[in-house]
């Protein structure tokens, strides 16, 4: 039980989310690691914060992580990563877009965005990797590999090998994006 | 053998293909919309979306009637909509098995109640099984439908969103040959006038009897010995919390809780010192348990509201804790401002609530997107209760409270209508009533993810079909104020909607744009710093894409957000918002 990986992908409705967790399980499993996913569909979609449950192990039963049981949260958003906080146990990591999209009631001056999470996030989680994942994304030529890049900080801080990254990249994305995802891969894994 | 992840749903659509069904139907509802959406990927499978749970239910009767194996899926709310046909289903029994799958939504994470439909199972006397992960979800499909054979019975497949939107492994195996069964002239059986309906029921009730005996060695219940301090009796994905929490502990694991295994459960309670149930929503063993004269603890542990997870079950029944949390400093929940899932940037359900708003109407609402239309800061939502509930709930208004008259609109989608509020809008008709009904037509069933519908003109098997027609559906009614407008145009839905309320007669006006996902963005609208105002009006439409910088007392549009929709330009008095690109007059 000793390699069990609980890691909660949070973010808001339509970032991507989805894509990521499938590409984590393919490489948990090519380590010949059981895994479960539980996500969000439906009405939360619609721009609502969503949040992807992965746990991986000898042997898993619930596809649900508790508050205080998440090793990693890989958050595609600011906000998104501060809000979910209490689900990170102890010695847990925190990988964070530095992209800030405000949710509704701040769009309409009802209440403030919080101000300094990155610098908050850093004093209470030592592991905190903050990245601009879009800047990244765009420099790898494709603005839609926020999430791949997000994957590569997240590979350079677990123990499975890059190879099973990129093989599970080439098997799961259409070819003709694979090229900008490989780069967004490789330079979120540099940034690290 | 090869080991997939898949979700419960699309291992149920696999469980129908390798257990050979012929017939799938369904209405999208979430979480089981997937269920079909997977199914229609098998060509050997013949599966559509029925106009509503009820008439797929009831080709799912026909299929079953004319000997083919029949999968029939909705969410649990949707099985209301069936109960009408499934209640005497279960009398005249099957041909080829049928199997019910109910998507139950404890926590309602997409769902108006959480009732729980393991009740149906019992009230209308079928069995009922609750897989607790994927390859449970596709084994159970196959023994569902052998059950429903051998008794000839339909049978219910219970799950629950952690089930139904959960992936792990399943084990593929290929699908061996079913046959169809013959198809026999029995109208005792099926033909349910009061004289042949009481033999069945008779005979349901014997079936009942002899599928409990079954049940009691039915391998799909099993006791797992361990710990006999404390037993834990527990089904689907609850089970898979208590084995997540204390897998130490004695457990019985009943995967197909009713007819209620009575022998076994005595046996396992005899066997441990203290006995609790872990279910989430109702006491639905808990109560069977106490019938049987055993001591047993449940809901006074756990609630009968929202969803079970492994971390109670721990610090309730097992007296410890996993949960490291970070001791956290500088952090308030308060203080983080919620994201409650909006209409879309070039929603075209969204100007027609602000209109709703400004005319200050009595909004009775319906079951789709546009419910979003009952939050700030639209706010145009008086009622919303289930599925085609709009339009009755208007009539019903107006005949109460004469005063109401005139004020009050029913707002209904399109799919929706199609649904359950053809009948309303003739109920409407037919009664004289006044009220105006707005359909709100975006050519898809949005919020569970753009399935077709039948004015699309397009089947769940992408074939072209007759696209129903909205507005000589309507006259057809006996309504002939029927208007068609723009949704995108707020002087012309301003203009109609004030036109149409004000008429004595009953009217319905259909706003018609396609679903702003389904469409190619138009260039982004901008805001000219030098022109604006501030006045904020731009503001009251509540779109994603326009933000209000109040420090700087600007607003701001995104321009990856933008649809170019232009309600926000339309309701600048400034001129303030252009297109980009485009220059200022």
């Amino acid at each position: 039980m000793s390699r069990d990986i609980n890691v909660l992908l949070v973010g808001v409705g339509g970032q991507g989310t989805i894509l990521a967790s499938r590409i984590i399980a393919y490489v948990v499993q090519a380590n010949d690691l059981s895994v479960k996913l539980s996500e969000t569909h439906g009405m939360a979609q619609r721009g609502g914060s969503v949040v992807t449950h992965l746990r991986a192990g000898e042997e898993i039963c619930s596809p649900l992580i508790d508050e205080g049981q998440a090793d990693i949260i890989l958050s595609f958003e600011q906000l998104e990563a501060w809000r979910w906080l209490p689900y990170l146990k102890k010695g847990g990591m925190v990988v964070v877009n530095s992209q800030v999209i405000y949710p509704v009631p701040v769009i309409l001056g009802y209440q403030k965005y919080p101000e300094n999470i990155l610098e908050k996030l850093k004093k209470n989680i030592p592991r905190t990797f903050a990245v601009d994942a879009l800047a990244l994304a765009r420099e790898a030529g494709n603005e839609r590999t926020v999430n791949v890049v997000l994957l590569g900080v997240l590979a350079k801080n677990l123990e499975f090998d890059q190879s099973f990254w990129l093989q599970a990249l080439e098997s799961i994305l259409p070819a003709r994006v694979l090229e900008p995802n490989k780069k967004a891969f490789l330079l979120g894994y540099q940034e690290s | 053998m090869e080991k997939v992840l898949m979700s419960g749903n699309e291992a149920i659509a696999r469980g129908a293909y390798e257990s050979g069904v012929k017939v799938a139907s369904a209405y999208p509802g979430t979480p089981s919309t997937e269920i079909l959406e997977n199914v229609a990927r098998y060509e050997e499978i013949y599966a559509q979306w029925s106009c509503n749970e009820k008439v797929a239910l009831e080709v799912g009767i026909g299929a079953s009637i004319a000997g083919g194996r029949t999968l029939v899926a909705m969410k649990h709310v949707g099985v209301n909509v069936a109960a009408d046909p499934l209640m005497t289903l279960a009398y005249t029994g099957v041909n080829g098995g049928l199997v019910l799958v109910s998507a139950d939504d404890p926590g309602m994470h997409s769902s108006q109640n959480e009732q729980d439909n393991r009740r149906y199972a019992k009230f209308a006397k079928i069995p009922l099984l609750e897989p607790g992960d994927s390859q449970e979800a596709k084994d159970f499909v196959k023994r569902a439908l052998e059950i429903s054979e051998e008794f000839d019975i339909p049978v219910m497949l219970r799950t629950t969103t952690r089930v139904a939107h959960s992936l792990t492994p399943v084990s593929l195996e290929e699908p061996g040959e079913v046959l169809l069964k013959e198809y026999i002239k029995e109208p005792q059986k099926y033909v349910m006038i009061p004289a042949y309906a009481r033999v069945r029921h008779k005979l349901l009730e014997e079936k009942m009897s002899r599928i409990k005996d079954f049940n009691d060695n039915n391998p799909l219940n099993y006791i797992q010995w361990g710990d006999k301090e404390i037993g834990i009796v527990a089904s689907g994905i609850s089970y898979q919390y208590v084995k997540e929490a204390l897998p130490e502990v004695s457990s019985l694991k009943l995967g197909m809780p009713y007819p209620f295994p009575e022998n076994l459960v005595r046996e396992f309670a005899a066997g441990v010192q203290k006995l609790f149930v872990v279910e989430e929503l109702e006491p639905f063993m808990e109560e069977e348990i106490r019938a049987l004269g055993l001591e047993v603890t449940g809901k006074e542990i756990f609630s009968a509201t929202g969803e079970i997870n492994a971390e109670m079950i721990r610090e309730r029944i097992g007296n410890k804790t996993e949960s490291a949390p970070v001791k956290l400093e500088d952090y308030s929940g308060e203080e983080i401002p919620p994201r409650p899932p909006v209409m879309c940037p070039g929603c075209p359900h969204r100007g027609v609530f602000h209109t709703l708003k400004k005319l200050k109407l009595i909004v009775t609402g319906d079951i789709g997107c546009y419910t979003l239309g009952c939050l700030p800061p639209l706010e145009a939502m008086d009622s919303c209760i289930c599925m085609g509930a709009s339009i009755g709930a208007a009539l019903g208004m107006e005949k109460a409270n004469p005063e109401l008259k005139g004020k009050i609109v029913a707002v209904i989608g399109d799919s929706t209508f199609f649904h359950s509020g053809i009948t309303g809008t003739l109920d409407i008709a037919y009664n004289l009533g006044s009220s105006t009904v707005i359909i709100l037509d975006n050519r898809t069933t949005a919020m569970t993810g753009h399935q077709d519908h039948p004015g699309t003109g397009k089947t769940l098997k992408k074939e072209e079909s007759k696209a129903a027609d909205l507005h000589r559906i309507v006259n057809s009614l006996g309504i002939e104020r029927v208007t068609e407008a723009d949704p995108l145009n707020l002087k012309e839905v301003k203009e109609v909607i004030a036109r149409e309320i004000e008429s004595p007669q009953s009217s319905v006006i259909i706003f018609q744009k396609p679903c702003a996902l389904l469409e190619k963005k138009d260039k982004p609208l901008v805001v000219d710093e030098e022109e604006c105002s501030y006045c904020k009006r731009c503001l009251d439409i509540g779109c994603p894409g326009i933000m209000n910088d109040w420090e700087a007392e600007k607003v701001q549009i995104n321009p990856d957000l933008c649809s170019g929709c232009s309600l926000c330009q339309q309701l600048c008095n400034a001129g303030a918002i252009r297109k980009a690109g485009d220059n200022l007059e």
